[in-house]
């Protein structure tokens, strides 16, 4: 099948202003938009940057806007986009570095501000800390997490807001509150009771609408204020 | 162009290098060089599990793990470093537990152990519960943890930035040059210590479970300034990959009970492996699938057969294979509780790579240790997986070797000195990258590209004989020489990916002639490696290691022993 496709291009160093380029390309019905992109940067146009690596939804590296909705370029299928002009643009709310490349630099600050790692000071046993299956299926849905930022790209809040911590922050966040192993449960929630924290989202929804784990994100969220009231009244 | 100052700069940041890099702080400044964020490192792509005898669910010994290991490696493997590995696994487990890996549980809280194949209870009686996991997203927990780990330990990272060229002065290692990704600036590295933990190159192969940034670079690299590579003929294919599209389907679905079945709806690993069918090793599964095709007994006749998992049932697929299902539904639009999954063999993993010592010390030609280069992971060629790697022994071989390497680097930096910087160490880098802007009307990379994969696939897969290696070794050195026109469209600084392609593409040439050459001298059939005008092992004259070093005449070829420890070679049968 052909497709069309109309991409966002921006090189700051020389463009003025962000621009948009037209690409027809062929592909077969199951080809991953991402194979439709790379043909143009391989067959067509050279100059177009994007970044790439798993190809299949892992690693989080392709994550961008797709018709006005952030997906990652591996997952969505040519024929998922029959007869429409498929709009390529980078993630919303970050700088562009060129093209669909943005800076993730603040991103993965924030991600690091929830500290996401295990804390735990008890010495722990010579074998495996023991937990139970209910305790660790707590956490499955947060571990899908790939750090691909669809969700923050997607949170009309975060646009807003850039001091706000953001869905995916608060998803890791959430894997170690619920981790029965992690011993600063009462620091973490103390750390997210804040209007930039787990509080300044409203519940859109957009970060669970665009998740390409399918994760949750919103009832994560609201587990966390649910949690943090209780932690207030202990 | 910036110059940095680092004791310790580790390339790579998978599992191999952050588990090198956590050993550190405190003893030494450390600094990892990744071209992509670590979290997007290809070890967050393993997804069965980790293997270990903690015997959990049923009884184990690491004995029969080390047997395993032995035999699953056809009798290749460096019988020291599979006890190392074997020996060590439980430890490296419970560390991993302790560092926070949310591993499955059993009904008692301890950790769920599932089967794997060539994993094996009395010395290969049948199939052993092993591999620990988590659901079927094991490499990907390991990775987070293990990064998370880094973040508390405040190593530096250098995100995006790309090897281009080892700065060795009269053998000694002095720093390394990188291309920084965002602004198109080269760097230099100075530093006492230079881990390479750049992973496999399955890219070298038209159709891999791998990732686009497994081009191999530290390889190559190491290769071009001298050292030896170990073992390259052995290149490991998964057996079920995705049809077309190669994505990897985890062996933990055969471990959970699926099976595999031709086009007479028959469990055909049955006839290959009559002791553990479906649980066979990887390359025995896989030259069982292509021979299926061949005889005619594909899907409609067509080149892939069905892996079954309908019998699970939705709860099973749901809670311990919920990634594949989801790649299943994504790209093929199936139901995996409903319908069965088409799969072919996929380029997988490197049983081969730059040569070293049990404690991460590269070796050069002479076996003596290049001072100053340590390598891990699936660069690094230890031999701990011989000639056919067992699933599940990779994750394990990143944590407890990556450790090992990090203690030994500790110690070694006691006496390292800092080697003076030649005058212009990046100067060959950026020559390279000038011409490569200034080209006009070449060809394009991902042509050149494109031919080489080629060329891989039909000569040098599950398969092999002389005649299409031949071809090859042609087609290739044809390639190389067309590679000194190539042209790049892109002549910007930021996130030139046009030129990064163009300079990954020499790896990729170079590796994919190391392959093929070693593949040719092995006059014999061994776990990987299959020669069909030599369709036997042969131990009188193989039970060797290869070693392809560059020289200004072609590559030359060599061999080294195998440690043989405690398991005489015997015939290898499932």
């Amino acid at each position: 099948m052909e497709m069309h496709f109309k991409i966002f291009r921006f090189d700051p160093e020389v463009d003025t202003e962000p621009y948009y380029k037209q690409y027809r390309v062929t592909a077969e019905p199951t080809e991953r938009i991402l194979d439709c992109l790379n043909r143009i940067k391989w067959e067509q146009d050279g100059t177009l940057s994007y970044r790439m690596s798993c190809g299949h939804g892992v690693c989080g590296s392709d994550a961008m806007k797709i018709n006005k909705r952030c997906a990652l370029a591996c997952q969505k299928l040519a024929k998922d986009y029959e007869g429409e002009e498929v709009l390529i643009e980078p993630l919303p709310s970050y700088r562009v570095l060129k093209d669909l490349v943005v800076d993730l630099d603040p991103f993965f600050e924030k991600v690091r501000m929830v500290q996401p790692y295990l804390m735990a000071a008890t010495t722990p046993p010579d074998k495996e800390r023991p937990q139970s299956r209910e305790e660790n299926r707590k956490m499955e849905v947060a571990i899908r997490c790939i750090l691909c930022a669809c969700c923050t790209g997607a949170c009309p809040v975060v646009h807003e807001n850039d001091r706000f911590l953001g869905p995916a922050p608060l998803v890791w966040a959430f894997r170690f509150i619920f981790d029965s192993r992690d011993e600063h449960q009462a620091e973490r929630l103390r750390q997210l009771d804040d209007p930039d924290g787990a509080w300044a989202c409203v519940n859109h929804f957009e970060c669970t609408r665009s998740c390409p784990k399918e994760i949750p994100v919103t009832k994560c969220i609201n587990t966390i204020k649910r949690e943090i009231k209780k932690a207030r009244d202990r | 162009m910036r110059a940095f100052k680092h004791d310790v700069v580790i390339v790579g940041a998978g599992l191999a290098g952050l588990r090198t890099a956590v050993e550190m702080p405190g003893h030494a400044d450390v600094a990892l060089i990744s071209k992509v964020y670590p979290t997007r490192s290809h070890s967050g792509a393993a997804q069965g599990g980790i293997a270990a005898a903690i015997g959990n669910e049923e009884p184990d010994s690491w004995e029969w793990h080390m047997y395993d290991t032995v035999k699953g490696g056809d009798f290749l493997t460096d019988q020291n470093a599979a006890e190392i590995l074997t020996q060590d696994a439980p430890r490296a487990i419970y560390e991993l537990e302790h560092m926070g890996v949310p591993f499955n549980r059993t009904a008692d809280g301890t950790i769920a152990q599932r089967a794997f194949g060539g994993h094996t209870r009395d010395f290969g009686e049948k199939p052993v519960k092993r591999a620990c996991h988590a659901a079927d997203r094991t490499g990907r927990v390991i990775l987070d943890t293990l990064y998370g780990q880094a973040l508390q330990k405040g190593i530096k990272v250098y995100e995006e930035f790309h090897l281009l060229d080892l700065i060795l002065e009269e053998g000694r290692l002095a720093g390394v040059v990188a291309l920084e990704l965002a602004t198109g600036c080269v760097h230099v590295f100075r530093c006492r210590v230079l881990v390479l933990a750049t992973g496999g190159f399955g890219k070298v192969y038209k159709t891999t479970s791998n990732c686009f940034a497994n081009t191999g670079d530290g390889v190559y690299l190491a290769y071009r300034a001298g050292i030896p590579l170990e073992d390259m003929e052995f290149v490991q294919f998964h057996p079920t990959g995705i049809y077309g599209l190669g994505v990897l389907i985890s062996e933990a679905a055969r471990g959970e009970g699926g099976m595999l079945r031709n086009s007479q709806g028959e469990r055909f690993m049955e006839r290959y492996a009559p002791t553990l069918k479906d649980l066979a090793p990887r390359d025995v599964a896989s030259r069982a699938i292509v021979q299926e095709i061949r005889e005619g007994r594909g899907i409609d006749g067509r080149d892939f057969v069905h892996l079954d998992l309908t019998h699970l049932g939705k709860e099973r697929l749901a809670e311990k294979l919920s990634e594949i299902t989801s790649f299943v539904k994504i790209y093929l639009g199936l139901d995996a509780a409903e319908q069965p999954i088409p799969v072919q063999p996929t380029c997988h993993y490197m049983m081969g790579g730059i040569p070293t010592n049990l404690n991460g010390q590269v070796l050069d030609e002479h076996q003596a240790v290049v001072k100053g280069l340590y390598a891990v992971g699936e660069c690094a060629c230890l031999s701990v997986h011989g000639a056919n790697r067992l699933g599940c022994n990779s994750l394990l071989d990143l944590v407890v070797f990556g450790r090992r390497a990090g203690k030994t680097i500790v110690k070694d930096l006691e006496e390292l000195p800092w080697t003076p910087l030649p005058r212009q160490g990046e100067e060959r880098s950026l020559s390279r990258i000038e011409r490569l802007r200034d080209r006009q009307d070449g060809e394009k990379a991902s042509t050149l590209r494109g031919e080489m994969q080629e060329a891989m696939a039909a000569s040098c897969a599950v398969f092999r004989h002389q005649e299409a290696l031949q071809k090859a070794v042609s087609a290739i050195e044809a390639l190389e020489e067309r590679h000194q026109q190539v042209s790049i469209q892109n002549r910007g600084l930021r996130f030139n990916t046009d030129l990064l392609e163009a300079l990954e593409l020499e790896s990729l040439l170079g590796l994919a002639q190391a392959i093929l050459v070693s593949a040719m001298a092995r006059q014999e059939s061994r776990g990987a490696h299959f020669r069909e005008d030599f369709p036997e092992r042969d131990d009188e004259s193989w039970l060797k290691h290869t070693l392809v070093q560059k020289t200004d005449n072609g590559p030359r070829i060599f061999y080294k022993p195998v440690t043989i420890t405690r398991f005489q070679p015997k015939a290898r049968v499932y």
